[in-house]
């Protein structure tokens, strides 16, 4: 595929605060600002800063246990933060149910083990969002799931249900069910770590036109080939910090920190 | 597979030709010689059980058909010495207090009404259990809404110029479906909430939901009952009387549905947590999550167990009993002291009647969730 050519956000900026967000409002998708989060005494995420523009691509690596995934389940509230900020599209999150949910259909996520609902076929996997959600009528509903389905290859699996699919389709639908609701912001947390190996790459190819489409993605994965094509910025986490963030080229040829090289040469072999 | 080369059928490749079984295991003796034979044990097992059968069935077929007197009028066409050959089950008991058993002591010229209302039921529900019957939403609206409310002013009267009908004269198959059916339509709904209460994330109403399942579960419904019945009415100023079939519904719908609870909860359990932050993340808020996604799911798990309670709660609903109203059983009993009918077989006849009508409604459920937990297995796992 062509090389998408974006240019590369300087991670070191300082977050934008009080007039400045409401000047990028407009720019910023996602914006965290020294989020702290904690089960009970153990300090998962420590003073987490980031921004993500509209159309940009984070790819978001790092050992096991390093906060990534529940840093992005931070941004459509599947995970609480204790302290900090985080203001999707605007809406800053609270306890405020009005706004987690306004915040949640504009944020679509892709779960490493699909979380299809088993009990409905394809079709109505896709569409129960957008009757239930977004008011949309049922046939109307339909038509936008057979579009989405058809962008991830798999609309002749529309009367099927999920069990009968296999993993790769799986999260294609799981794909294109996030899509239905029109999504802002796409999530993806490890969407190919529970797959097959021979289908890692229907569903990476996927992700790939999604992203030449122009959606704002944060992905947590380790599939650097998918960081390098795609991302304009990689972020490495470790014990709950952002070590290190840089656009892909070089990230990987030239990484600052020890943990970063440490981390690239296992990974890399 | 073959034994040397593992050859990989390839589309373009020829299969192995398609053969059929080996006779000796298909059909009825294939059948018979796999499941009965199959080794010594399994055949000392299939000895005992045609044993136990030919000491049960034969004896039992005896008494209730073969020997049985089935015409008559009174207890002389059921006694040995008067008819002259052994005497089995006696029907024209049955027959005689048939009326007595189903509407207890309704009045005689009311009776139609309890006909209209078992057949508005009946008409109500068989269409809803049959899938391919469509206006589904209609229907159950009538049947869970409109139907109780008709039942009720068909069952009491006092309006629309309906004679008014005690429930103290109630009794029979009516009291016994009424008890059930209400504990059972009851209890389903009133278990979901209070499962979803235990498991909820805001103190108070966990701490409620916990209070009232553990507090139901730990008295026995025959205390309930007399509780609901005889002491309540001692708290109660002078002038509030409540209808004692209505304080033993309560208590039995309250008692089945802390139990319904319980099971319902097994059920949530099962779901993993997956599925709610597949939900969540879509944008659904709590309500739709769980009646769209989490309970379809852990209902299904648990219709065995939801089926179990149902049948256990319409035999229960006998213990009205003690209480004073009279039930299934209870004309039952009754009947068996009219001293017209009093023979050696009329007990046997009674008891045999009793669970042939339990068997029926019960056996009907439990074939009837069988149907339903098959319809529902949508091919998957996850």
């Amino acid at each position: 595929m062509a090389d998408v050519i974006v240019p590369a956000n300087d991670a070191t900026a300082p977050a934008p605060t009080g007039e400045k967000m409401q000047a990028t409002r407009n720019k910023v998708a996602v914006e965290m600002v020294g989020v702290h989060k904690w089960y009970g005494d153990f300090h998962v995420l420590r003073d987490i800063n980031l921004a993500v523009e509209r159309r940009e691509r984070i790819v978001i690596c790092g050992p096991s246990g390093s906060g990534k995934s529940t840093m992005i389940r931070c941004i459509n509230r599947l995970e609480e933060h204790q302290q900090g900020r985080v203001v999707v599209d605007g809406v800053e999150l609270t306890n405020d149910l009005k706004k987690i949910d306004e915040v949640r259909r504009d944020v679509g996520m892709v779960f490493q083990h699909f979380n299809l609902f088993p009990h409905l076929t394809v079709l109505e996997n896709c569409t129960l969002a957008p009757i239930w959600v977004r008011k949309m009528p049922k046939k109307a509903a339909e038509e936008n799931a057979m579009h989405y389905l058809a962008r991830v290859k798999i609309p002749e699996q529309a009367n099927k249900y999920p069990g009968q699919l296999s993993g790769g389709q799986q999260q294609r639908v799981a794909i294109a069910r996030a899509l239905c609701m029109n999504p802002k912001i796409m999530l993806f947390d490890e969407p190919t770590s529970a797959l097959d190996p021979e289908m890692v790459k229907e569903v990476l190819d996927t992700m790939v036109q999604l992203a030449m489409d122009g959606m704002t993605m944060m992905v947590v994965t380790h599939e650097m080939g998918f960081a390098r094509q795609v991302a304009n910025r990689v972020v490495f986490m470790d014990m709950g910090q952002i070590v290190e963030a840089n656009e892909p080229n070089e990230f990987f040829s030239n990484p600052r920190h020890e943990r970063t090289k440490l981390f690239l040469s296992q990974i890399l072999h | 597979m073959t034994e040397e080369t593992v050859t990989i059928p390839t589309s373009g490749g020829a299969l192995a030709p398609t053969l059929r079984p080996p006779a000796a295991t298909v059909g009825a003796l294939g059948w018979v010689r796999a499941n009965l034979f199959n080794g010594w044990f399994n055949t000392l097992l299939t000895l005992l059980s045609l044993y136990l059968v030919w000491l049960i069935v034969p004896p039992l077929v005896k008494f209730l058909i073969v020997d049985a007197v089935w015409t008559g009028t009174s207890r002389e066409d059921c006694l040995a010495e008067k008819v002259g050959r052994p005497v089995g089950a006696c029907w024209p008991f049955v027959r005689a207090k048939f009326t007595q058993l189903v509407y207890g002591f309704y009045p005689w010229d009311q009776h139609w009404r309890v006909d209209l209302t078992f057949a508005l039921g009946a008409a109500l529900l068989v269409p809803l259990l049959i899938p391919r019957v469509p206006y589904k939403a209609l229907n159950a609206v009538l049947f869970f809404g409109v139907f109780p409310v008709v039942a009720f002013v068909l069952l009491v009267g006092g309006v629309f110029g309906l004679q008014h009908v005690e429930t103290r004269a109630w009794g029979g198959l009516l009291v016994t479906l009424v008890v059930a059916v209400t504990g059972i339509v009851v209890s389903l709904p009133l278990g979901i909430l209070l499962a979803l209460g235990r498991r909820s994330r805001l103190p108070i109403v966990r701490t409620f939901s916990v209070i009232f399942i553990e507090f139901w579960r730990g008295v026995p419904l025959i205390t309930v009952l007399f509780f609901a019945t005889y002491m309540l009415p001692l708290f109660l100023p002078n002038t509030w009387t409540i209808d004692g079939l209505l304080r033993a519904l309560v208590g039995v719908a309250l008692f089945s549905a802390a139990y319904m609870a319980e099971v319902v909860r097994g059920g949530l359990q099962a779901i993993p947590r997956g599925q709610n932050e597949g939900a969540m993340a879509l944008g659904l808020g709590y309500w739709k999550m769980m009646g769209l996604i989490v309970l379809p799911q852990a209902l299904k798990v648990v219709i065995p167990g939801i089926v179990n309670n149902f049948i256990g709660l319409f035999k229960d609903t006998t213990l009205v009993m003690i209480v004073s109203i009279f039930d299934f059983l209870g004309q039952l009993r009754a009947a068996f002291a009219d001293p017209n009918w009093s023979t050696p077989s009329t007990l046997f006849t009674g008891f045999a009647f009793a669970g042939i009508v339990y068997f029926i409604f019960c056996f009907g459920m439990s074939r009837y969730s069988l149907f339903v937990e098959r319809r529902l297995a949508t091919g998957y796992r996850r």
